[in-house]
């Protein structure tokens, strides 16, 4: 059988996003965020909303989140992604808007964006990628850094008395009157995936609906940051990130 | 009396102005002396009438990222504050020109530095003329010295801004802010349509369809032989605004001997000044920057072969002077007068420190 024969449309099992291009991504081997880029532009395929997306890009490894999925972008300052949403939403209503943010950049440097974006109810949708490190700088101390991590800045564990203790935001944005859906998942195994995906369309639909903000924070790995393989750093997800940052539904209004 | 003359304040008007002139948003953060753009903008509720977007930000740095949103959804965005929420606007800024956008920023300014004072100021120019923010950029600046061009220039900074794709500022100082004149205000447009706005901005962010590739907006490029060439297209805005829209206006300057030059409020004293001189026989002219940048560089330079000596009047301790001796490049005693801290300079002291300082 040649290799055309092979590759018909009757023989298609899986497709990749069609607004997903080409370009090699620039993420390292194990890194959750190829995994959820793909998630997100099937879920605006499936949601037939390709030419009414804006997306914000943060800063942090996912900056060039802009160069992968090929709907319209901007780029924000360090933490500021929300406020760009705000803007954009309030004066085009009609179009999906989303940030992707990282923990630094969404709990730390850009907490008053984030905290304040949520709670005046924006009908945006944040997807925050939690890997309790900041990975594009080189694996420093990130607010969600679990008490005990070594990173570059606490290369002898997070000390409570030295750097205070992990910021658990996402339990925070329930707490919100703005908040419509606050969830929290992963992508380390098929299930998880599938369940990521789900809650990804649910807070787009939330907030193409009005009924305030969404945030679905993916617990994720950075197994550069953190010096492990990719299957170590699943493994050490699972069983230290999990239980700090416990997955599913805070809040579904 | 036409129901469009009316009297109000600088901060007033210009609230009204960019209703009028059909922005699309604004978005601010309480602060003296400009609190009242965004009090007139609640009371006035544009949403309910041309569709204009009002909202109260947490911070000014949130407020200028909003701005930067919505002007790369190709919006006509503002944002209005004073001197300490300048300051803290300028990484937006920065960001705002890195990624060619058009918007409108308005300075109200009170006297610094940190908390300082709610009580006027020029001691921004620096801060506005000279960057502010990190890396090589300019802002369109217009100074208005009436609540006139309070008004005014909203329509004049959105044109430039989206003529050039480039944030301009309208930098005020308190006086202009606060004080009351008569003033005609513009007659009422429609804001642009969202077609409008995606035949206008065919760059900018409102989604992308098929017939076209993806739009980003971002001012980072990591390759240097790129972000050169960003640069390169930059300066040669910058060069472009430079040549085509430098504002003055020049009083008394044909059979002048001395000339004072200052912008805002400070060229209004001057003028009363002038006219102190005038009477006592000294042949005395006002050279006021509208924009200062571009600054009127050839205007100065062209008087400063006729002239025995210029001052400046600033409300600072001597910023524009700078651009003033760089203008007349030591080809004539150019010399600064300035009040700090929020004080006003009166008429009668500017008239003597031009004798004391340039004809003694």
């Amino acid at each position: 059988m040649t290799k055309e024969e092979i590759i018909r449309p009757e023989n298609l099992v899986k497709k990749k996003p069609t607004l997903m291009n080409d370009k090699p991504m620039h993420y390292c081997a194990g890194c959750s965020h190829g995994v959820v880029h793909k998630l997100i532009a099937e879920v605006i395929e499936e949601m037939h909303m390709e030419h009414d997306t804006i997306g914000i890009s943060p800063v942090g490894c996912a900056v060039f989140i802009y160069k992968y999925i090929d709907i319209d972008w901007q780029e924000a300052a360090h933490g500021r992604a929300p406020a760009l949403a705000t803007g954009i939403k309030r004066l085009w209503p009609s179009k999906l808007v989303f940030t992707y943010q990282g923990d630094g950049d969404l709990a730390c440097i850009g907490t008053a964006e984030t905290i304040h974006a949520l709670n005046r109810g924006e009908n945006i949708t944040i997807i925050f990628i939690n890997n309790g490190i900041y990975g594009m700088t080189g694996g420093q101390m990130a607010p969600t850094t679990l008490v005990g991590m070594k990173t570059s800045t606490s290369p002898y564990g997070r000390d409570v008395k030295l750097h205070g203790y992990p910021l658990n935001i996402t339990g925070i944005a329930a707490t919100l009157e703005g908040t419509a859906y606050v969830t929290r998942q992963s992508v380390q195994t098929v299930a998880a995936i599938r369940k990521a995906k789900k809650a990804i369309r649910k807070a787009f639909e939330s907030s193409m609906a009005g009924k305030g903000s969404n945030l679905v924070e993916i617990v994720s790995t950075c197994n550069s940051g953190w010096k492990m393989t990719p299957e170590k750093a699943n493994t050490w997800m699972e069983e230290n990130m999990f239980p700090n940052y416990p997955l599913g539904d805070l809040k579904d209004k | 009396m036409n129901k469009d003359t009316v009297l109000m304040k600088g901060n007033e008007a210009l609230a009204h102005a960019a209703i009028r002139y059909g922005a699309d948003g604004y978005f601010g953060y309480p602060i003296t002396p400009q609190s009242e753009i965004l009090e007139t903008l609640a009371v006035e509720k544009p949403w309910e009438t041309t569709g204009m977007v009002v909202l109260q930000a947490e911070s000014e740095v949130a407020s200028i990222n909003m701005v930067y949103g919505g002007a790369g959804a190709g919006k006509m965005v503002l944002t209005s504050s004073s001197s300490p929420g300048v300051s803290l606007m300028q990484e937006g800024i920065s960001y705002i020109a890195g990624a060619e956008l058009p918007c409108l920023l308005v300075n109200v300014m009170r006297g610094g530095p940190g908390l300082g004072t709610i009580q006027p100021s020029q001691s921004d120019y620096f801060q506005t003329v000279k960057g502010g923010g990190h890396g090589d950029y300019r802002v369109i600046t217009l100074a208005p010295s009436s609540v006139q061009e309070m008004a005014d220039f909203v329509g004049l900074g959105f044109e430039l801004a989206f003529k050039y794709r480039n944030p301009a500022l309208i930098l005020a100082d308190g006086i202009i802010g606060q004080m009351m004149e008569k003033v005609v205000l513009p007659a009422q447009r429609p804001r642009r349509t969202d077609e409008e706005v995606i035949a206008q901005c065919p760059w900018a962010t409102t989604g992308k369809t098929a017939d076209r590739a993806s739009n980003t907006i971002t001012s980072l490029e990591l390759m240097p032989d790129e972000m050169e060439q960003n640069n390169i297209r930059f300066q040669k805005k910058y060069r472009e605004i430079e040549a085509n829209e430098v504002r003055y206006e020049a009083t008394n300057c044909e059979d002048a001997e001395y000339i004072m030059v200052a912008f805002g409020s400070c060229a209004r004293i001057s003028q009363k000044a002038m006219d102190i001189a005038r009477k006592a026989g000294i042949k005395v002219g006002i050279i006021r920057p509208i924009t200062l940048w571009p600054f009127p560089t050839a205007i100065i330079a062209e008087y400063a072969t006729k002239l025995k000596g210029i001052l400046t009047v600033e409300m600072n301790a001597g910023q524009m002077v700078e651009d003033v001796r760089l203008a007349v490049n030591g080809k004539v005693k150019v010399e600064h007068f300035g009040r700090l801290g929020g004080i006003v300079p009166d008429p009668d002291e500017v008239y003597e420190a031009l004798k004391a300082k340039l004809m003694k």
